[in-house]
């Protein structure tokens, strides 16, 4: 099948600027053209104007592209990509478009921010497919092709768009043909086609070979590289290419060539939807026709949908970074789509929270319910409330409004922030979110300007930025008392297990430095944290450090089944006072119990002991739990193992994710109340039933950690406790509200905490990693002009024992097209929800019928973008909208993660640990959990310090010369190639040839060389990257655990029977045909 | 022998036995119109530094159901080498060892001056004995501080191989593990939930694991040392240890908010404490000692809630059913008591403070267990130091003076029955012929323990003549009864002391003289007032004063000399003369009445009055009096208003105070300074006197009595004035008409017109 790439135009006019020149040149021509559209767009954008700025290719390719855009929406413009279905013929002909694409990474770039509303049309395979490309590189032909090709895209079709990249280039219709036969059916083909990509992936060339649309296979690989939007084939249909192809091109061509000229204007009307699409589309396909005939000719190589001709995480990301990276993203502008997660940029706060805070699946909501439910895009939050920014930009501002408190709307409640009316003159305000008129306090009067702005608007933060602090009176505080500051308690297993892997050594070596990272207030000089120790087994024992103690005493409590804390006084201590004590107490616990014969363990009341002692000493705080084992010991919560692998698959495999009884929510409620957060360290060297205990974490706002197979001559993961125990919490909140303006209301909550009630999420303790995602549902009709408002307030007791207020404001568009909202949406925070709503799911449906919603949710997702905003073309076309053209790719990769579809390999206690997991990560993390970074190592150059370029998770990416590093956020491979060079292997490994490296291996050798130094350091840097430590685990090729880390291999085929994603585009394709007709 | 009085001193030196009666009348009708029951006191341990105990064991009855010792009052066929129980008239062979035994070579249990003989048996572990000190932390902290530093002191008086054991308590519960180096661990209970021995064992680990784990490594036999000797130590190993851990003893942490009492789980303590020894060292000699400084105010065996709003019960508010907690917690402790005492263990009650403590729910606990109950206001007083260090004094052994786990088990010849006993002792429900079905006293066995005792631990056992009058006993007939005290002594050995005793029957018809000269008033008035005070335990307080007045009138009845409705011809002979005088003194006395005294105070009272020897009870029932004064030495004076007089100093001995009193002329030469100038030297001499001789009895006693110095109108005088007979009251002072004296403003009645009363009912037909 073909892969139509709106993109591909506007890489068309990013080659052109950075590498061609003279190529550019004339495109850009053509596309100054256009920029008269890109005037209306820069007005738009008035307050981005800096941006453009700053990016003058950027520039470019926004009036590139925006001119079709700007008309419907700010930025971006959708370019829609066509691709045949046929596919293979189809991608072809992109290829050329594409490879221009490919080649020019400066392309990229401008593409990148318009390309959200890229669309990719693929016809359907066999079918109409080429020749719906083929038209429509006639129609860029026309004329139309340079300017228009991105206005094509944005409205009616990529198509065009793409021809518009290549104007006459049109020869990718030759391609399409190609592609058209080959589609899935052979696989075969695919090898030809890799082997063609290659050569395309030198950009410049390309753009001739564009013109010359002549070599399918380079022009295809050009494009599928380049770009985003892919084209799936749809699998079976190897229909008779050269007939259907004519069919759809015939009519093509006409359509561009008369759209072109039409189109502009309509782009900037009515963008997405019927009326430019329609007419546009018509003619591509007229073109079709013409491709047809140059499909014929291809028709034999394409047997199955060219990897490289869909698109690619990859290159979006790399485009995305390219383009976005350099330039501050500020926040002033409503509705405006961030860059994506992968991507380093600043944030300048000007009145919406920067996007570590908040993302949303759309930044333009539908106005009404029905357009909402009709798109099946779910409206989504994924909040970070206490995300850690980069050192550039300032941590929230603290605002003080005095005895009074924060200034709030008196029937909402919701608290005062940029977006609040003042009016008569200042005196009163009004609420933007329920209407109500409120009274300015005396105390916080101050005159409007002519522009009805407050005078001292730019002094307070709380009337220009996004996100900022209040302090909170004592309303605010539990009891109506402040808070004392939060407390931490280490409680450690001291069975026979942990102390025979030498992990209550390790441990309390560790703590004995951890404890000076103790998180603190600002510039406070020392930790305001106290600090208390509790050891056990099937008893616990309590430790009584303090300062004025000779010795630690040790309190046994063996009363499991009612638990309660044995002191009070020196339980919780200053570290700097108890110092010594403390020292004593690490330095004899290993000892104390290093006879212990003790197997049996309990958990519920070392819980609840914490939540006692932190009752007791009337404080919140945080528990850190170091546990081994299933607790089978006589105690509440007992566990027995019900791991029961034939479970799988069937009705009852739900039951494996759910607690085994009801004393862990009960607890965690009680937790909850106290503000007890708790945090859980498994080192299980067997079945520990992770659902259950990590039920308390779940909802206490604390996290699992799970280190199967822990071995303290592993040393490696020395430093990866430390590194998680400097993580500690930084603050235990009370509560988080979200107020949104009146239309929609928060309807489900998905992370890690409590509900009591529906609207109030109850937080034990959240940390800097922790998100909250949101919901939201219509409850009425939104207004275009004001837009949708999202006020995040969240109130917790900072590490100094401060009661603080933490607002996130954000403001989203309205929209009254569907191609608005589709233009605006962000895939990454998509599949975050979808994967958090689907791995909830698990608990209560067969996870069957959760991975049917999933794709069917995508599916009509897809299918409402293609009926309504993507022109009518050959049902054989897959059209991709821009913004979510990875939306197949990463949905596949949650579908074949190891909770819905487990491997053999995959232990039971694994998949309720990634389940749990997933419902608190922020999107970065989903991001790359789900499509891991797959690194070569010796691609470039030794010097370059920087990351090296990822490539795509397929085997079929991996050279057997080579080495890679593969990350996906909890796992760390060094896969080796077996033909590695055996110099490299010496400088790493230490160790003369291939076959004398140790499989499994853990820890490199530390080498003097540039090689070592340079990958070491790459780990390190990973590592850094990631709130978990990464063990690092070596394979190689070949070897027994290569199995391993082909379950990572996400594009590939997966053991367990999850598709490839080229299978899966197929399929998808094939369900939004279903739904279209 | 001279006198009965001679016979009865002799024998109560030899045997440590004092019977009511010495000479006992034959038939049961005849016993029972005596009033006075066949009962003795019995000091089962009485220390005989002239008794040295025998190297073998006894030669026992062969008849299973007599199994009585070997004794003098048997008949040896020393030719058959034969000798017959005197009890069950059963024919016994004398073991091989006795092979050698003729008329002049006699085992010494043969002997008549060896009626009372202890043997020492060699068989058997012996196990070491046992201290478990169960301590408050609710304390103030001085009295905290004092109460450590005894603890500290006791330590080094402590047998060396002693096991010694440390459980405190305030809010919670804790059981210090003495065995480990470095880091002192203990193990916590909650101190509101009452647990079973064996959650207990499991929570302290104590139980053998149920498997040894066969996977993992094999259990070394070795490591099998006492699972418990982690809680109790040898002295000589830890009492550095211990010493230091007692030094860093805490008040309990846990604040007291205003207005509340410290929550104290006395209860829990001592439960965790009783379950801790059974399931360890059951039946081996141990005292759990509890120090407390205030009510259980949590938890099981609870006495008051926490709000100090709320007082501890009275004695009115029990009357009134007003005390809520009372109940249950003593439900509790009885239960504890029980339990301890099936263990051969015993519980000392060390209870220091102002307000009371709980004691008369708790006094069980020791009652039952032949435990100490100490009273004080406050662990910093030399009454509590000094009588918790004669706890650890030793004999004229070196030995001391405690004895565990024994077993009292009496004998009777077929005429006698047994009809119970009142000590600090519980039944061991072993029923056999010679028990009675009416019971007096703990009754219902032939054998009782007794978990803890000492010396001076006496009891009252009580008998029943069951021959029948017309199976008259042949002139010259002898009664008898085997005492056997099986007891852990506090050199750890297992010995076993015999006492058999024989008495003359006597025909009541022919012989009444002689059986009344032969009535023993001192021993009667104690086995009566103990009988009084167990009665006063369950009944009404009227009840029981009634019904000692009817058999007072009934003795007077039959053994007065009087002429019909003519009360001033009433005499009582010699041997009675002080009967009534006893019963008086017992009638005004703590153990039966309650007013002016807390319900606890009435328990300690009751408690010791039920162990003390005779002449220690005596003093309680009726104090006694010393005057001091320039005309004489110092003489016993009456226990009377009468005696209070300007110019003397007085010493009253009540066992549980010692009182000095100085008249009112003496306290004015006091004040004036007399004794300091050299020319009134004999002055400071009459002041010395009573201080001395007060401290000799401080030195004897335990435990030790409150001290008391006061003066002519001084507060603390009323300790006199409550004790003596009023004779001379605010009502009959000018009647009276003496100057001498000081009358007592009181309602009761007068010795005197107790005795008018007295003498007017008993020759009352009507009665």
């Amino acid at each position: 099948m073909n892969v139509n790439q709106s993109v591909p135009p506007v890489p068309s006019f990013g080659q052109p600027q950075p590498v061609y020149p003279g190529y550019h040149q004339s495109s850009y021509g053509g596309q100054s053209g256009s920029t008269a559209p890109t005037i209306p767009y820069g007005a738009y954008n008035g307050p981005v104007p800096g941006y453009q700025q700053t990016l003058p290719q950027g520039m470019f390719l926004f009036l590139l592209s925006d001119p079709p855009a700007s008309a419907s929406q700010s930025l971006p413009v959708q370019c829609e990509a066509s691709a045949d279905f046929k596919g293979l013929p189809g991608s072809q002909p992109f290829g050329s478009p594409l490879a221009p694409v490919g080649n020019q990474p400066a392309v990229l770039q401008p593409y990148g921010p318009p390309p959200t509303s890229a669309q990719v049309t693929a016809q359907l395979s066999g079918m109409q497919i080429s020749g719906a490309v083929a038209p429509a590189p006639p129609s860029s032909g026309l004329g139309y092709g340079p300017p228009t090709s991105l206005a094509s895209a944005s409205g009616s079709f990529p198509n065009s768009g793409l021809y518009g990249s290549y104007p006459q280039g049109q020869a990718p219709p030759l391609s399409q043909a190609q592609g058209h036969p080959g589609i899935q059916t052979s696989q075969r083909s695919a090898p030809s086609q890799a082997s063609g990509f290659t050569p395309p992936a030198s950009g410049g060339p390309r753009l001739p070979s564009m013109t010359g649309p002549l070599l399918p296979g380079q022009s295809f690989g050009g494009p599928s590289v380049s770009q985003p939007n892919h084209v799936s084939s749809p699998p079976p249909q190897a229909l008779p290419p050269g007939t259907q192809m004519t069919g759809p091109l015939g009519p093509l061509p006409p359509m561009h060539s008369l759209q072109q000229p039409g189109y502009q204007p309509q782009q900037n009307g009515s963008f997405g939807p019927a009326r430019g699409p329609q007419p546009n589309y018509g003619s591509p396909y007229p073109a079709a026709p013409t491709f047809g005939s140059q499909s014929g000719p291809q028709p034999l190589p394409p047997k199955r949908l060219d990897p490289d001709a869909i698109p690619s995480p990859i290159q979006v990301i790399e485009d995305d970074r390219n383009n976005r990276g350099t330039e501050p993203f500020v926040t002033g502008v409503r509705g405006q789509v961030p860059p994506l997660v992968t991507t380093n940029f600043l944030v300048k706060d000007q009145g919406n929270a920067s996007p570590r805070y908040i993302r949303c699946t759309s930044y333009n909501i539908p106005c009404t319910s029905d357009m909402a439910k009709q798109a099946q895009v779910p409206l989504a939050a994924v909040i970070k409330p206490l995300a850690s920014l980069p050192p550039e930009e300032a941590s929230p501002y603290v605002v003080d409004h005095g005895e009074s408190g924060p200034l709030r709307c008196n029937r909402c409640k919701a608290y005062m922030c940029p977006f609040m009316q003042f009016i008569e003159g200042g005196r009163r305000f009004q609420c933007c979110f329920c209407s109500c008129i409120n009274d300015v306090p005396p105390q916080y009067f101050q005159h409007l300007d002519h522009t009805g702005k407050r005078v001292d608007a730019y002094d307070r933060p709380e009337l220009s930025l996004g996100s900022y602090e209040f302090l909170a009176t004592v309303d605010y505080c539990k009891n109506n008392k402040f808070p004392s500051p939060p407390a931490f308690i280490f409680m450690i297993d001291v069975s026979y297990n942990a102390i025979r892997t030498g992990l209550v050594r390790l441990l309390c070596e560790e703590l004995k430095s951890l404890l000076d990272f103790l998180p603190r207030e600002g510039g406070a000089e020392e930790s305001a944290i106290r600090v208390g120790f509790v050891t056990y087994n099937k008893v616990l024992h309590f430790y009584n450090v303090k300062s004025s103690l000779a010795q630690p005493q040790m309190m046994v409590v063996s009363d499991v089944a009612d638990m309660f804390v044995p002191l009070l006084d020196g339980f919780l201590v200053n570290v700097n006072e108890s110092r010594a004590v403390i020292t004593s107490l690490l330095d004899q616990i290993p000892e104390m119990f290093a006879d212990t014969r003790e197997t049996e363990t309990v958990f519920v009341p070392v819980i609840q002991a914490g939540m006692e002692a932190l009752k007791a000493a009337e404080c919140a705080g945080k528990l850190f739990l170091f546990h081994t084992s299933l607790p089978i010991a006589e105690a509440p919560g007992k566990l027995k193992n019900r791991d029961d692998r034939k479970l799988i698959n069937t009705d009852k495999e739900k039951t494996l994710f759910q607690p085994q009884t009801g004393a862990y929510q009960t607890l965690a409620k009680e937790c909850v109340a106290q503000g007890c957060c708790v945090d859980v360290f498994l080192f299980p060297n067997q079945y520990v039933d992770v659902a259950t205990l990590s039920v308390v974490p779940q909802l206490t706002g604390g996290s699992v950690y799970k280190y199967a197979c822990f071995q303290v001559w592993c040393e490696e993961q020395v430093g990866g406790l430390s590194l998680e125990g400097r993580h500690v919490a930084l603050v235990i909140p009370f509560a988080l509200t979200v107020h949104v303006a009146s239309g929609i209301r928060a309807v489900d909550f998905f992370g890690a905490f409590y509900m009591s009630n529906t609207t109030d999420v109850e937080l034990a303790g959240l940390d800097g990693d922790k998100t909250v995602t949101v919901e939201f549902k219509h409850d009425d009709r939104l207004n275009e002009e004001s837009g949708a408002l999202l006020q995040c307030a969240l109130l917790y007791t900072s590490c100094a024992g401060q009661r603080r207020l933490r607002i996130h404001n954000l403001a989203l568009n309205c929209c009254t097209q569907l191609a608005d909202l589709y233009r605006n949406c962000e895939t990454d925070t998509l599949i975050n929800y979808m994967a958090k709503f689907a791995y909830r799911g698990v608990l209560n449906s067969p996870v069957k019928a959760v991975r049917d919603t999933l794709i069917t949710q995508c599916a009509q997702i897809l299918a409402c973008y293609r009926k309504n905003c993507a022109s009518p073309s050959s049902a054989g076309q897959l059209i991709l909208p821009e913004c979510m053209k990875l939306l197949p790719v990463y949905l596949n990769c949650v579908l074949k993660s190891d909770v819905l579809q487990p491997g053999a390999e995959i232990t039971t206690d694994d998949r309720a640990y990634v389940r749990q997991l997933v419902t608190s990560m922020d999107v970065a993390e989903t991001n790359v959990f789900f499509y891991p970074r797959l690194l070569p190592l010796t691609k470039s150059p030794i010097e370059s310090t920087t990351e090296p370029p990822a490539v795509r998770a397929s085997e079929e990416r991996l050279s057997n010369g080579d080495m890679y590093l593969l990350e996906n956020g909890l796992n760390l491979f060094l896969w080796v190639g077996a033909s590695v060079q055996q110099g490299v292997v010496q400088s790493l490994f230490s160790v003369s040839s291939f076959s004398q490296i140790t499989s499994g291996l853990s820890v490199l050798p530390v080498l003097d060389n540039p090689l070592s130094k340079k990958v070491r350091g790459l780990i390190d840097s990973l590592r850094a990257q990631r709130s978990r430590y990464m063990k690092l685990i070596v394979v190689k090729q070949e070897d027994k655990l290569e199995m391993l880390f082909k379950h990572f291999l996400v594009e590939d085929k997966s053991l367990s029977g999850g598709a490839s994603y080229v299978d899966f585009l197929c399929h998808m394709h094939k369900e939004i045909r279903q739904l279209l007709s | 022998m001279a006198t009965y009085l001679e016979f009865i001193q002799q024998n109560e030196e030899r045997d440590g036995v004092r019977f009511s009666w010495n000479v006992w009348p034959s038939s049961r009708l005849e016993a029972t119109r005596m009033v006075v029951p066949l009962a003795c006191l019995l000091t089962p341990l009485k220390e005989r530094p002239d008794l040295p105990p025998v190297q073998y064991e006894p030669v026992l009855c062969s008849r299973p159901t007599c199994k009585a010792v070997l004794n003098p009052l048997c008949q040896v066929d020393y030719r058959a080498k034969l000798w017959a129980c005197n009890f069950c008239f059963q024919r016994n062979q004398f073991p091989p060892a006795y092979g050698g035994i003729s008329e002049v070579n006699q085992p010494a249990e043969l002997m008549p001056q060896f009626s009372t003989i202890e043997y020492m048996i060699q068989r058997g572990a012996q196990s070491p004995l046992i201290f478990l000190y169960v301590v408050d932390t609710c304390l103030e902290e001085d009295d905290l501080q004092a109460l450590k530093e005894s603890l500290q002191m006791s330590l080094s008086l402590l047998p060396p191989n002693a096991l010694v054991g440390l459980i405190t308590f305030g809010r919670m519960v804790q059981v210090h593990e003495l065995s480990c180096e470095g880091i002192s661990k203990s193990y916590v209970f909650r101190g509101t939930k009452d647990l079973t021995a064996k959650q207990i064992q499991d929570m302290l680990g104590l139980t053998k694991p149920a498997m040894p784990m066969q996977q993992a490594r094999p259990v070394q036999p070795q490591e099998h040392p006492f699972a418990s000797t982690r809680f109790l130590q040898p002295v000589h190993k830890i009492d550095m240890n211990l010493t230091d851990l007692l030094g860093e003893l805490q008040r309990d942490p846990w604040p007291v908010t205003q207005g509340k009492r410290p929550l104290r789980s006395t209860g829990v303590a001592l439960s965790i404490a009783v379950g801790l020894l059974e399931g360890t060292f059951p039946n081996t000699g141990a005292r759990i000692m509890l120090f407390t400084g205030g009510p259980p105010t949590q938890g099981p065996g609870m006495v008051v809630g926490d709000e100090l709003k709320i007082p501890i019960r009275s004695w009115h508010d029990i009357e009134k059913d007003n005390a809520r907690f009372m109940k249950k917690a003593t439900k509790h402790y009885e239960m504890l008591a029980n339990r301890t005492a099936a263990n051969g263990h015993c519980i000392d009650i060390y209870a220091c403070a102002l307000d009371q403590t709980g004691l008369l729910e708790m006094k069980c606990c020791a009652n039952l267990t032949g435990g100490y109950m100490v009273m004080g206001d406050s662990f910093n007083t030399s009454l509590f130091k000094q009588t918790f260090q004669r706890i650890f004094t030793k004999d004229f052994n070196g030995d001391f003076r405690m004895a565990f786990g024994a077993t009292l088990d009496v004998k009777t010849s077929r005429e006698l029955k047994i009809a119970g006993a009142i000590g600090p002792c519980v039944s061991l429900n072993v029923k056999g012929p010679c028990v009675s079905e009416n019971e007096l006293g703990v009754g219902g066995t032939s054998q009782w323990k007794i978990c803890g005792l000492d010396p001076t631990s006496t009891f009252g056992i009580y008998f029943e003549v069951v021959n029948q009058h017309n199976a008259p006993i042949p002139q010259g007939g002898r009664g008898a009864i085997q005492f056997v005290t099986h007891y852990q002594h506090s050199s750890t050995q297992r010995r076993i002391r015999v006492t058999t005793i024989a008495r003359n029957w006597a025909d009541v018809q022919s012989q009444l003289r002689h059986i009344e000269a032969a009535f023993d008033q001192e021993a009667a008035a104690v086995l009566m007032a103990r009988l009084g005070v167990f009665r006063a335990e369950s009944e009404e307080g009227p009840d029981v004063l009634r019904w000692l007045d009817r058999q007072l009138i009934r003795l007077c009845q039959k053994f007065g000399q009087y002429n019909k409705e003519d009360p001033t011809s009433f005499r009582l002979s010699d041997s009675f003369s002080l009967y009534p005088q006893f019963m008086f003194h017992l009638r005004r006395s703590p153990f039966l009445q309650v007013f002016n005294n807390s319900p606890d105070e009435s328990s300690y009272y009751r408690h010791h009055f039920a162990r003390q020897d005779l002449t220690q009870s005596l003093i309680m029932i009726q104090p006694i009096l010393y005057s001091y004064s320039f005309h004489g030495p110092p003489e016993p004076v009456l226990l009377d208003s009468s005696s209070i007089l300007a110019d003397r100093i007085l010493l009253m001995d009540t066992f549980f105070q010692i009182v000095i009193y100085l008249g009112e002329t003496i306290a004015q030469w006091c004040k004036a300074g007399y004794q300091d100038m050299p020319e009134y030297e004999n002055f400071k001499h009459l002041l010395q006197a009573p201080l001395d001789d007060a401290q000799e009895i401080l030195q004897a006693r335990f435990p030790m009595p409150r001290y008391i110095n006061t003066e002519h109108g001084g507060s603390q005088a009323r300790f006199l004035l409550s004790k003596v007979n009023p004779s001379q009251t605010h009502n009959n002072l000018y009647a009276w008409g003496q100057e001498t004296g000081a009358p007592i403003l009181t309602d009761d009645v007068s010795l005197q017109v107790f005795m008018d009363h007295l003498k007017k009912l008993a020759v009352s037909s009507a009665c």
